[in-house]
């Protein structure tokens, strides 16, 4: 594509998309708007972005002692940051061997990690779900944490980075009397840092928002993830108590909406990369 | 497949490789090939979770799903739900894409904007929804009301509330497909641009129907198939917003197949519902492989 055409026609694209942005960007200016407000003005048929009397530490106050938000927040960043540690353990020594090792079976555990990316998560949920129940694992965090250490996506992902990765420097390496666990340790995990980051976004960003499975296995509110703390926090506000439930939903979304905010590009380069999955 | 390494494997780098590959070996049986496959099994079974007993009953638990009302329902709403999703959020997407590359400034802007509702916490912005549709208190009522239309309630209507639904996965993944026709856009070469100037096609009309719709083919169908596979997944919207009502309007199969298994713990009956999901998500996914084959080569 390129740039081109006539002043009307610049303009009237840039009118085309600020307006399709107004609708995009609705519901996020409404819910922090929201948060500000008291009761009176939310219900309140005449519409204004900012309150007139402001209640915004009421409502976040409430937000924060009605439900443990601070708790679902913390429990989002230990699963998602366990998940992601216990993916890399398993995912990079066997995305060294399948790019870079010759051995028995490594065509076939190939074709399995091809043959586990199309299998979407909630397929293998219930006998999942049996064998958390026959070890009386369900209702903890290794119920959240265990099922997803397996990541065909990070194995793929890591493999084809260690392919562009030249043989040269594994030679090296060897000739210098380093083993295949210190090639990877020390000369191969430096490198693969920036394939590492794109994997993390993809990885946290699909386990912090996924609800399908805390949903399942998770009953204690203690041990509720962001989406799953939201839902009760709903359930509990009965739906009327707005300001606050959209002060919690502020504080809910806030964490990733900065987070891309902050590495837009490589968030943006990730998901391309696999149309969303984890 | 190619030889990894120029060398010859010593003993010694396939033991090493052989140890490298065993925790994921492990995982891959225990966490995904173990639980896949006994889903099949459970689905011929009547187990219920909890129960001392388990007997195989054939293709009992199928025969009873395709007999069943619900069940067909719960198919047809899915499909609904992808025939308006798919084709709203690859058109929206194409055109947000084609929109901001020809832009000459804010690109980087729109796109990040655009892309917003793709990573934020959709259950979170549900609950978000469900205030903005409000019958009496909200925004989109309070704005209709003003234009002189009454609104009337979005989730509760049986005939409206699969079409709500739809509205806010569309919203929600227009910007995903917006980036990957992005990514389409950029491998276009630009000469072929100029080709068809000089040949005399002249318009941002003819440039596109000569050049950039026909070059973005695969891109097309890989987006539109990628769109197909996440929008039949739909479950999270439906449990918050609807329940799968009213009068089981917005039952989609993932919530059936959760409240079969994980509310009423009819397990043989849930794996069998699993298991028609996951044969469609197999096909589709076949699909964007085909249409990946053309994209991208695994060496």
């Amino acid at each position: 594509m390129r740039p081109g055409g006539s002043i009307l026609s610049h303009v009237l694209r840039h009118l085309v998309l600020i307006a399709g942005l107004v609708i995009m960007l609705a519901p996020f200016v409404w819910m922090v708007s929201t948060s500000l407000k008291p009761p009176n003005e939310i219900f309140s048929t005449k519409l204004s972005l900012l309150p007139t009397n402001w209640a915004a530490v009421e409502n976040y106050t409430k937000a924060f002692t009605k439900v443990p938000l601070l708790r679902y927040l913390l429990n989002g960043v230990i699963v998602t940051g366990g998940i992601f540690l216990l993916q890399l353990m398993v995912s990079l020594p066997a995305a060294y061997a399948l790019a870079k090792l010759r051995f028995k079976g490594r065509d076939i555990l190939f074709t399995m990690v091809l043959i586990g990316l199309m299998i979407p998560a909630q397929a293998p949920a219930i006998p999942r779900y049996v064998m958390l129940y026959e070890v009386g694992l369900l209702d903890t965090y290794a119920a959240l944490i265990l099922p997803f250490v397996f990541s065909a996506f990070g194995i793929f992902l890591m493999r084809q980075f260690f392919k562009t990765v030249p043989d040269d420097l594994m030679h090296a390496a060897r000739i210098d009397g380093l083993g295949e666990f210190e090639i990877l340790w020390r000369i191969m995990l430096p490198l693969a840092m920036p394939a590492m980051l794109a994997f993390g976004v993809i990885s946290i960003v699909s386990h912090w928002n996924d609800f399908f499975w805390p949903l399942i296995v998770i009953q204690t509110g203690d041990l509720a993830t962001p989406p799953l703390g939201t839902l009760f926090f709903r359930n509990e506000e009965a739906g009327s108590d707005f300001g606050p439930l959209m002060a919690g939903t502020v504080v809910i979304t806030a964490p990733l909406v900065l987070l891309f905010l902050a590495a837009q590009r490589r968030f943006i380069e990730g998901v391309t990369l696999t149309g969303m999955k984890g | 497949m190619t030889t990894p390494a120029a060398h010859d494997a010593t003993p010694a780098e396939r033991r090493a490789a052989q140890a490298l590959v065993s925790p994921a070996w492990l995982m891959f049986v225990v966490l995904l090939a173990g639980p896949t496959l006994a889903v099949f099994v459970l689905s011929l079974t009547d187990w219920q979770l909890g129960a001392p007993t388990l007997n195989f009953i054939g293709l009992g638990n199928y025969e009873q799903l395709f007999a069943d009302r619900v069940f067909w329902k719960s198919f047809g709403n899915t499909a609904v739900y992808c025939l308006v999703v798919v084709p709203g959020s690859v058109f929206l997407g194409l055109g947000l894409a084609l929109l901001i590359e020809g832009a000459t400034f804010g690109r980087a802007f729109y796109r990040a904007a655009y892309f917003l509702p793709v990573t934020s916490t959709l259950i979170a912005m549900a609950v978000v929804w469900e205030f903005l549709l409000h019958p009496s208190v909200g925004l989109i009522n309070v704005m209709l009301e003003q234009v002189g239309i009454h609104g009337g309630d979005w989730l509760k209507n049986p005939s409206r509330a699969l079409f709500t639904l739809a509205g806010i996965g569309i919203w929600q993944s227009a910007g995903l497909n917006m980036v990957l026709f992005m990514a389409g856009l950029k491998s276009i070469p630009a000469d072929l641009y100029e080709a068809v100037e000089i040949d005399g096609a002249a318009s941002a009309w003819e440039r596109f129907r000569c050049v950039t719709w026909p070059m973005l083919g695969p891109a097309t169908l890989f987006v539109t198939v990628v769109s197909g596979i996440r929008s039949f997944q739909v479950f999270d919207t439906v449990e918050v917003l609807t329940k799968g009502g009213p009068n089981k309007s917005t039952e989609v199969l993932l919530y059936t197949m959760y409240t079969e298994a994980f509310n009423f713990f009819r397990t043989g009956f849930g794996a069998a519902i699993t298991v028609v999901f996951l044969l469609v998500v197999l096909a589709l996914t076949l699909l964007q492989v085909k249409a990946g084959e053309k994209r991208t080569h695994y060496g």
